[in-house]
């Protein structure tokens, strides 16, 4: 699916996020990505997702090439993506209004997919007025109502506190479970990571590289008590050892997944190039 | 104060909090209320003073100068008079058509200049350049410009509407987080209806502001443009008592002016208000 390096940046000032990746994912496979921040996860979701080009390689889907975004790739980030001016319901419906569906159908396929995450009494109010939990779940519907072939979701969980974090987790799995399509986890907390998916890539900073493919089949459907099996456990110590020997070299700043450097004005800067 | 003043008005949610507070005295405790109220009522006393004893202080003299009984007598007058309405719809016409000209061109230019580098690179600087002349310096080329004296008159209003509106149009259209364009190209948004269901609602609220300051701006450059071309209009009005020594009437049309100008602000942050419902629940954007 993704083979290639990520180069960011213009002239000089351009550096590899991602080097020499072959990745291949099977359609309707759970992976989660976990690194220690900057090791370019999320730069290789925005190149997935089509915001960002490859220096060298290509990414396809279904043997298409990714060139730019396109809903079939649908995309949640860690928060504050909502478009502030539309009701919940119209923010879910943005979707449809692209594809000039008319409002009726519109509202009715979004009501429905409100439902399914929980928020069918919130349809008619802001973003502004729900909390973090709650418009992470509207962005994973607003997503989803375009029915695309991989949900990309970079760190969608990472601004919550922990408990919603669980809730939120077990909800994914729950959508997970009706609208079955590949979707790419980014995250750097183990145990999110382990809890949810089918197959784990453990990658390394500087410039990022897939350290680690691991397996996990744990049964599905997954609860809680998972976290105590002697797998998981001992899966994870294999993973704190990989991320703990990565830890050479200072990590890079944060990147999103458009690109951008932490500093408003190059994200700016990105988003209008 | 002209359009180069603007750049430093303060944001919107500030600002909203001013004219709250403003408009909501309840907020208030009762003594403080009373110390505003205090402060109104000592600077009418002391302006009926300095009018009523002709107080005159060398290099400033309230000799002609109404005393605010004679002026709220002239008040009265003016408010029973058939001229008012032909004043005030001279002025009101005037202002509305430089204002929604103003408008409309404003958010397109700064629309253009918010999203495209090109259009940045051609259009600012021209009104870089044009930006820091006040309205009022327009007046001579506007009558030698425009066939009419309404039109130059319009012309001077849509000046001063112009850059509050252009400036604050392209502030909101780069405080849109690109994040909010990134969501919608992943759900399918074309470059135009990116411009339509994402930049145009997320600069909305700057766009209010604009237009609330171009309100004020176009008031102030009208009454300056009717003083010297107009038949009719308050500016008119308040420059032909003068020439007239028709003092008392001065004052009326001063606060007239004043009157008419919040007046119409306030129309424009109450249609804003309107347009943007998300801001009410806490929306930052």
């Amino acid at each position: 699916m993704c083979e290639g390096a990520i180069r960011l940046g213009r002239g000089e000032a351009a550096f590899d996020v991602v080097e020499n990746i072959h990745l291949d994912i099977p359609a309707r496979q759970f992976v989660c990505i976990l690194g220690p921040s900057g090791c370019g996860k999320s730069t290789l979701l925005g190149a997935v997702a089509g915001h960002l080009a490859l220096s060298r390689g290509s990414v396809s889907l279904d043997g298409q090439a990714i060139a730019g975004p396109h809903p079939d790739r649908g995309i949640v980030f860690q928060q504050h993506t909502l478009f502030p001016w539309l009701s919940v319901i119209d923010n879910v419906a943005f979707g449809l209004k692209m594809k000039d569906i008319g409002r009726a159908e519109r509202r009715e396929r979004a009501g429905a997919l409100l439902a399914q995450v929980g928020l069918a009494d919130f349809a008619e109010h802001y973003p502004a007025e729900l909390s973090g939990g709650m418009q992470q779940r509207v962005e994973i519907a607003r997503a989803l109502i375009n029915r695309p072939r991989v949900l990309l979701m970079d760190e969608p969980f990472g601004a919550l506190d922990a408990q919603t974090r669980l809730t939120m987790q077990e909800l994914l799995l729950d959508i997970w479970a009706t609208h079955r399509t590949t979707i790419l986890f980014v995250t750097h907390d183990i145990d999110e990571a382990l809890f949810l998916a089918d197959r784990l890539l453990v990658m390394t900073p500087r410039p990022g590289r897939i350290l680690d493919d691991i397996p996990l089949d744990f049964p599905r459907p997954r609860d809680r008590s998972l976290i105590t099996d002697p797998r998981f456990t001992q899966i994870k110590q294999r993973c704190l050892a990989l991320l703990h020997g990565a830890k050479s070299g200072l990590p890079l700043d944060r990147l999103s997944p458009i690109g951008a450097l932490n500093d408003q004005r190059s994200e700016r800067r990105q988003a209008r190039a | 104060m002209t359009a180069s003043a603007i750049e430093a008005n303060p944001p919107l949610l500030a600002d909203r909090g001013r004219t709250l507070r403003l408009r909501l005295p309840g907020r208030l405790s009762l003594g403080r209320l009373a110390l505003r109220g205090l402060a109104l009522v000592a600077t009418l006393a002391a302006w009926h003073l300095a009018a009523s004893t002709k107080l005159d202080l060398g290099i400033l003299s309230f000799r002609n100068v109404p005393a605010p009984a004679e002026a709220a007598r002239a008040a009265w007058a003016l408010l029973h008079s058939p001229v008012l309405a032909s004043h005030l719809a001279a002025s009101l016409a005037r202002v509305l058509s430089g204002f929604l000209t103003a408008l409309v061109l404003g958010v397109g230019l700064g629309l253009a200049i918010g999203r495209s580098a090109l259009a940045r690179d051609l259009l600012l600087p021209p009104l870089e350049v044009l930006r820091p002349i006040p309205a009022v310096a327009w007046i001579p080329l506007a009558i030698l410009m425009f066939p009419s004296s309404e039109l130059s008159m319009a012309f001077i209003t849509f000046t001063g509407a112009l850059f509050p509106i252009v400036l604050n149009t392209v502030h909101g259209v780069e405080s849109v987080h690109p994040r909010l364009v990134a969501a919608a190209r992943s759900l399918g948004a074309s470059r135009a209806a990116i411009l339509r269901e994402v930049i145009l609602p997320g600069s909305a609220p700057s766009i209010v502001t604009g237009a609330a300051i171009g309100m004020g701006t176009a008031w102030f450059c009208l009454v300056t443009a009717e003083m010297i071309s107009g038949q009719y209009g308050i500016g008119y009005f308040t420059w032909e008592s003068y020439t007239l020594q028709n003092y008392d009437d001065i004052v009326v049309g001063m606060l007239l002016i004043g009157v008419l100008g919040m007046g119409s602000s306030l129309v424009v942050r109450w249609l804003g208000a309107w347009a943007t419902p998300w801001i009410r629940v806490g929306g930052q954007r």
